[in-house]
């Protein structure tokens, strides 16, 4: 006790006490670029677990490469593609549910314009325009929603909700309750992307790899992606500060929205339709990973390099799940179960709390 | 120690947060009737003492004695707020409810069926209201009370739990001259009433205005109990500071601005609707400008129309080049570097780090092709840690782990990183501590020597005496203008409307 007071009656300590009464940590620059750095990788330990529950499970088969590849990380490429894009829009401060709708609704639409039977549009339209058209209506949902919560000021969870709702009508409409199937004739991006492979893997997976590594680095080292970061932790500092609030709010939607546009597109290669209710139900799994990722829902806070970790988490979950042959009735409940365990490792693991 | 036991006595507190010792020795003893202040340094315990002393924080090691009694258990917050309340800076009230619901909040006036009755409650607070004498109607909600109000309200709840003891934190940051002097003439009416306060303040001279006695706290401990008369100012501030030296005097050594120097800022005719009407200014190279007046005189939305953050019609100038009115982009690119009036709300980003929020402005200085180099961010970041006497831990410490004074000084190397030809700040002091306050002004002085000007917007009397030149501004008009060594009584009196020469 009498040591401490000295020290500090001779020498007042190099880091501040803040204000609030919560005291500064103190701690030399590398200790702390390596927690940070660590922080990132605090749901490793997790999939190492559970990677070995699900060897023990079923050795003969779990850990070996056709397995994981096009058993677990095929399935989990279209997720891991809308949890990017979720990431991005949660880190600039807002939300998307209409994202679930968006990976149904935009290549319905650009498929319909091919194989519709009716002649709305003049149609049927060549197979190339599928790419083009999907993106394009990706990419407007996004302009939409932006312009309702950044012009006209309304909540990001409502407008996104009614579109979600919305889209998901339309939706309907198009398919016709029914499916467009037998796609990958007829369309040949539907067919690459569900079919190609590239040194051994399907090429959604080199998709989902490539987009993250884009993403980390724009997210990281670029003005733009720094800018994000601003705009979500405090948008009126951001703005006194030069950025232009408005435009990063918008380019960030419309790319979220291109982003599950095109996984939607991916999953209907894996599945070589369109259903009517492609998508259905995947938001919530799409924020359970973020989260689990730590990626804030309050915003300016998370990496996507966590959020990847939170996809690979659930989706080897997910497939141990089906390894140790739990009855499909009651799999949606364990899942629950699961993601609210998952919730809690990474709250723990990463300490930081979740609002 | 006289018969009768102090009011509240403190003694040997200890309280660590992981290996940050919070505070090493505190002690205070307060008597009963007399408003006592606590100063110290941002960081040098008071806030940690003011959680120990109202129970909402377990010393790792000392004793509170209210009255000579021990200290509740931390638990019995109940027991607490009977004994001690605290008034802070940042509203404790629920902006949805009104004022009479805020006041029974949890202990609302049951009516028939043991339900709440609303008329009764209504009643019971007009009574409470008009007992402490604190014009505010019940019934109003409490998002729409002022500062002033507010904390009056604050007060007159802690009153009806029983509590004698009121902590006020930094009451008077956020409140303008006139609000000042009404908050004060209650607290000593409310002192006369038999209320013990504990004042807590930057403002050195508000200390010496309403308290009789002070303790002064630094690096963790508490350093000397006086009677306000045994503490002259100088004593107060090396107290404060630990230094035999006391603090100099900002700008006194300025060179005076020659007549033919540039003219680096013109506006022209600016008028900000509703707020500001046809103002005219020149600042030279050289020069600092203050811009005096009230919260309704406009000078804040004036500078927010300079950075860009208001449209406004006018023209302004910066070295003879007009700056497009509306977008922040326009002004930062046009040579006006802005500090926000405050920091808690546009100053920084509280979860992004030091380097980041400090080359906010200059990121596409920062690398090619809009890529922003770690390395070279940090390196600059490095820079303006040292110049400004930054205390963090490095560029990767997020602002909002820093003091008040180090994150206001990390807002400061924002503004100034982008190399602006003119400098317009607003109220670059708010709430820090004397000696972060000196290296603020400090580096304001020290810019402006030679080719920048600066716009220094500002209602504390410290801030305005760098100023080479000081404006007053009235109902969104310039009334007055004042070269250094202004008198501070009729400067005050225009600041408020009340002199013989103002419109």
């Amino acid at each position: 006790m009498s040591t401490v007071s000295e020290t500090l009656a001779k020498e007042p300590p190099v880091v501040e006490q803040s204000d609030s009464g919560k005291p500064a940590k103190s701690g030399r620059p590398s200790n702390r670029l390596r927690l940070a750095k660590l922080r990132d990788l605090a749901l490793i330990p997790p999939i190492i677990v559970v990677l070995i529950i699900g060897y023990s499970i079923n050795p003969d088969v779990f850990l070996t490469k056709s397995y994981l590849v096009d058993n677990v990380l095929k399935y989990q490429a279209v997720l891991a593609l809308l949890v990017l894009a979720e990431a991005l829009v949660l880190i600039v401060g807002k939300m998307d549910l209409s994202l679930e709708s968006t990976v149904g609704f935009a290549p319905a639409i650009a498929v319909f314009f091919v194989v519709g039977s009716t002649d709305f549009l003049g149609t049927p339209w060549p197979a190339w325009t599928v790419l083009p058209v999907t993106l394009f209506f990706g990419a407007l949902v996004g302009l939409f929603n932006a312009f309702m919560i950044v012009k006209f000021k309304l909540s990001a969870f409502m407008v996104t909700l009614a579109m979600l709702i919305l889209l998901r009508g339309l939706q309907l409409a198009i398919v016709g309750g029914a499916t467009m199937s037998n796609l990958a004739k007829k369309i040949p991006v539907i067919d690459d992307l569900g079919s190609t492979r590239i040194i051994g893997m399907p090429v959604s997976i080199w998709i989902v790899i490539l987009s993250f590594g884009v993403g980390i680095v724009v997210l990281g080292y670029t003005r733009a992606g720094r800018s994000i970061y601003a705009v979500g932790g405090n948008a009126a500092a951001a703005r006194a500060a030069g950025i232009r609030v408005e435009r990063v709010i918008f380019i960030t939607l419309a790319i979220a929205s291109v982003l599950a546009a095109f996984a939607g597109l991916m999953l209907a290669g894996q599945l070589g339709a369109v259903s009517a209710t492609m998508g259905d139900g995947m938001i919530f799994k799409v924020f359970a990973a973020a989260v689990i990722g730590g990626i804030m829902l309050d915003g300016g806070k998370g990496s996507l390099f966590g959020a990847l970790t939170g996809v690979l988490l659930l989706g080897l979950l997910e497939s141990v799940l089906v390894l140790a042959q739990v009855d499909p009735l009651q799999i949606q409940a364990v899942y629950g179960l699961v993601i609210l365990v998952a919730l809690i490792i990474a709250r723990v693991t990463s300490g930081k709390a979740q609002d | 120690m006289d018969t009768q036991q102090p009011l509240v006595q403190a003694t040997g507190i200890v309280k660590r947060f992981g290996p940050t010792v919070a505070l090493a020795d505190g002690n205070l003893t307060v008597h009963a009737g007399e408003t006592h202040a606590l100063v110290g340094r941002n960081g040098a315990g008071k806030s940690t003492l003011v959680g120990v002393i109202t129970g909402l924080l377990k010393p790792d090691a000392g004793e509170v004695r209210f009255s000579g009694e021990q200290g509740p258990a931390l638990g019995d917050r109940a027991a607490w707020r009977e004994r001690v309340a605290c008034v802070y800076q940042y509203p404790s009230v629920v902006k949805e409810l009104t004022v009479a619901e805020n006041l029974f909040l949890d202990r609302q006036p049951r009516g028939r069926f043991g339900l709440i009755s609303p008329s009764r409650q209504r009643k019971q607070a007009a009574e409470l209201l008009d007992a402490w004498s604190v014009p505010v109607s019940p019934d109003l909600p409490a998002a729409e009370l002022t500062v002033e109000q507010r904390q009056l309200v604050e007060i007159a709840s802690a009153l009806s739990l029983g509590a004698r003891f009121v902590i006020l934190d930094e009451p008077t940051a956020q409140l303008e001259g006139r609000a000042i002097t009404r908050l004060f003439d209650k607290l000593r009416t409310l002192q006369d009433a038999g209320v013990t306060f504990l004042f807590i303040s930057h403002h050195l001279s508000e200390i010496y205005e309403i308290c009789q006695r002070v303790t002064v706290f630094r690096d963790a401990r508490h350093i000397v109990t006086d009677t306000v008369a045994n503490m002259d100012r100088d004593k107060l501030v090396a107290a404060m500071i630990g230094e035999a030296r006391g603090l100099v005097q900002v700008g006194a050594d300025r060179p005076a601005v020659p007549d033919t120097a540039e003219p680096v800022l013109e506006l022209a005719g600016v008028t900000v609707p509703g707020h500001v009407t046809e103002v005219d200014l020149t600042v030279r190279r050289g020069e600092i400008v203050g811009v005096a007046g009230s919260a309704a005189s406009g000078k804040r939305q004036l500078a927010e129309a300079l950075a860009g953050l208001r449209g406004r019609t006018g023209a302004v100038s910066v070295a003879g080049r007009k700056v497009r009115p509306g977008t922040v982009r326009a002004a930062l690119d046009g040579g006006i570097g802005y500090l926000p009036g405050d920091r808690n709300i546009d100053g920084f980003v509280g979860g992004l780090s030091v380097a980041e929020n400090a080359t906010m402005t200059i990121a596409k200085k920062l690398g090619p092709a809009g890529m922003v180099l770690p390395g070279k961010r940090d390196a600059a970041a490095r820079t303006m840690i040292a110049d400004l006497d930054i205390h963090t831990s490095g560029p990767d410490q997020p602002v909002g782990e820093l003091s008040g004074g180090n994150a206001q000084k990390v807002v400061m190397a924002r503004t100034l990183a982008s190399d602006p030809e003119v400098i317009v700040l607003v109220q670059p002091t708010a709430g820090v501590d004397v000696r972060s306050k000196e290296s603020l002004l400090g580096a304001v002085d020290e810019k402006t020597r030679e080719q920048r000007g600066a716009l220094l917007i500002s209602d504390e009397l410290d801030d305005l005496r760098v100023c080479d030149r000081v404006v007053v501004m009235v109902g969104g008009r310039i009334v007055a203008e004042h070269t250094r060594g202004w008198d501070e009584n009729m400067l005050v009196a225009e600041i408020e409307g009340i002199s013989e020469h103002s419109v």
